[in-house]
């Protein structure tokens, strides 16, 4: 017990449970919209356009969340006028806009090679290294962002279940698909710095897809995501201290683990049935 | 004179410069039962998302109680169960009550929220579809005829007064169809709401809808089903054998009911 209180008198371990525990919920929360959208691999796209973004930031020296946030959010706006307007599927356009975010990333971490080490922190991830400035940052946008989901659950809900039926309730359902993306684009980027640009997908579809497991509702199916998110992070965050391993990788292994317990669990409640 | 709910006059539609749908002409007053038939392909699907607005009219006029679909504001007084909510994901997670709320959102400004005084009217719509008992079910997780019953009373817990169903009955036995389409009589006769269903079945609908639109491409015939059932231009179209087969399983079901 005493070490756990040690560990917790760490300022970096403080800041990492709390930004993670924020980005967590928002990420657990929003994850179960878009994995009941089938919108899943929208977190893998823009992560990718998230690296192209803080390449451009560290070449332009600018904080890169800040050059990073406006660009993911046009490229996820772009992603939805793919689908739209050239009628490719979501998986294509999601392909179309990754890969090249991905492209420009790899040119300027190329062509400037200066700042390779800052943008593999940001491709990897290292919530342990997360300044106030950062939790100060991720707290209140994600408190932004759970508001609006908040305000706007139910439109959510109903877009979700069926988008036709949710247009003859009145509700924009073209203006519900951009707010949903742009959230998506917003989070991508906070929680780029938890797990990095390969891992943020995971956080956004194993919390609700573990939650899926146990659904008696959908309000419930969020709070039990929300509880798998937070438990892996805060897990996540003691075990990588303790075994010296990536914390953003122990984190998305975590989350697996819950994944697979909950399925077995499930199939073996079933089998018993 | 009474108002048309539902109005179409010449109404005509291209996609992809491919003639969907040509003159079409009918009215519905309060009260009416319209049932849209015709084979796959024949334009029923596409003329209900020119009634809702999804799609703009190339010819013609379409109106919505006295509206043009397109800037149509009052949707709380249309219900609307579409052909491909057969579909849904079986594994969605919300409850036979979550989803049944959802139908309030029409008659909500914004932010559109269901709260605890949305309560009463969330009961009535379950009771009204006897889906009450199994209100904290997964919906994913009931019989077909279980679920039209959950997503009718979903459309009906707005009280609307026009209520529009899109083939709702593919998925169901031939006893649940027979209930199904009693209840859409009860509303109909009991609380007066003007329905519009699609179906493939002409001798089911025939039994239940006080007018038949036969659709391919363009009207074919619009009027009752016994102006259908004695119509010589229907014998030349059908052939007179299968204009009785329709007819006469429809008399045989009325003889049953």
């Amino acid at each position: 017990m005493g070490d756990i209180f040690d560990l917790l008198s760490h300022g970096f371990i403080q800041r990492a449970l709390i930004a993670g525990s924020f980005i967590a919920i928002l990420c657990s929360t929003l994850g179960v919209f878009l994995v009941l959208r089938r919108l899943s691999l929208i977190g893998d796209g823009l992560a990718h356009v998230a690296f192209g973004g803080v390449a451009i930031g560290l070449l332009l020296r600018f904080y890169p969340v800040y050059i990073a946030i406006p660009i993911v959010m046009a490229s996820s706006i772009g992603i939805l006028k793919l689908i739209a307007k050239a009628r490719l599927y979501g998986d294509s356009a999601i392909g179309i806009v990754s890969s090249l975010g991905i492209a420009i990333g790899v040119i300027l971490a190329s062509a400037a090679g200066g700042f390779n080490v800052d943008l593999f922190s940001y491709l990897f991830g290292n919530i342990l290294s997360i300044s106030t400035t950062e939790v100060l940052i991720s707290i209140v946008l994600s408190l932004v962002l759970l508001v609006v989901i908040l305000c706007f659950y139910h439109e959510l809900l109903s877009v979700t279940f069926d988008e036709e039926s949710a247009s003859v309730s009145g509700i924009k359902t073209e203006r519900m698909n951009m707010m949903l993306v742009l959230l998506t684009a917003v989070t991508v980027v906070l929680a780029m710095k938890m797990v990095g640009v390969m891992l943020i997908s995971a956080l956004l579809v194993l919390p609700p897809v573990t939650a899926l497991q146990m659904a008696k509702g959908f309000k419930l199916t969020i709070v039990l995501s929300v509880v798998a998110g937070v438990l892996s992070v805060v897990l996540g965050i003691f075990i990588s201290f303790v075994m010296d391993l990536p914390a953003g990788a122990t984190i998305v292994i975590l989350n697996f683990l819950f994944f697979i317990s909950t399925l077995v669990y499930k199939n073996v409640k079933t089998g018993i049935r | 004179m009474s108002l048309n709910i539902v109005s179409a006059e010449s109404l005509c539609f291209q996609y992809n410069s491919v003639e969907v749908l040509s003159d079409i002409s009918f009215h519905l007053e309060a009260g009416d039962y319209l049932g849209i038939v015709g084979p796959n392909g024949s334009g029923k699907t596409t003329l209900i998302k020119l009634l809702l607005g999804f799609f703009k009219p190339g010819k013609g006029t379409i109106s919505l109680f006295g509206s043009n679909p397109l800037s149509f504001r009052d949707w709380y007084k249309v219900g609307y169960l579409p052909q491909k909510i057969n579909a849904f994901n079986p594994h969605f997670p919300a409850t036979v009550k979550e989803i049944v709320s959802l139908g309030l959102l029409s008659r909500k400004k914004y932010p559109k929220n269901i709260n605890k005084s949305d309560e009463p009217a969330i009961n009535s719509a379950l009771s009204l579809m006897d889906v009450s008992d199994i209100r904290d079910e997964l919906i994913g997780e009931l019989s077909g005829g279980q679920q039209q019953r959950v997503l009718i009373a979903k459309a009906m817990a707005c009280e609307p007064e026009l209520l529009i169903l899109d083939e709702p009955t593919t998925a169901l036995d031939p006893e649940t169809r027979e209930k199904f389409f009693s209840i859409l009589t009860t509303l109909n006769e009991q609380k007066k709401i003007t329905i519009v269903i699609i179906t493939h079945d002409i001798g089911t609908i025939g039994k239940y809808a006080s007018k038949l639109l036969y659709l391919d491409k363009k009207a074919i015939f619009y009027g009752s089903f016994d102006a259908f059932c004695s119509s010589n231009e229907m014998s030349g179209y059908f052939g007179e054998y299968s204009q009785h087969l329709i007819c006469h399983r429809h008399d045989d079901k009325a003889a049953h009911s």
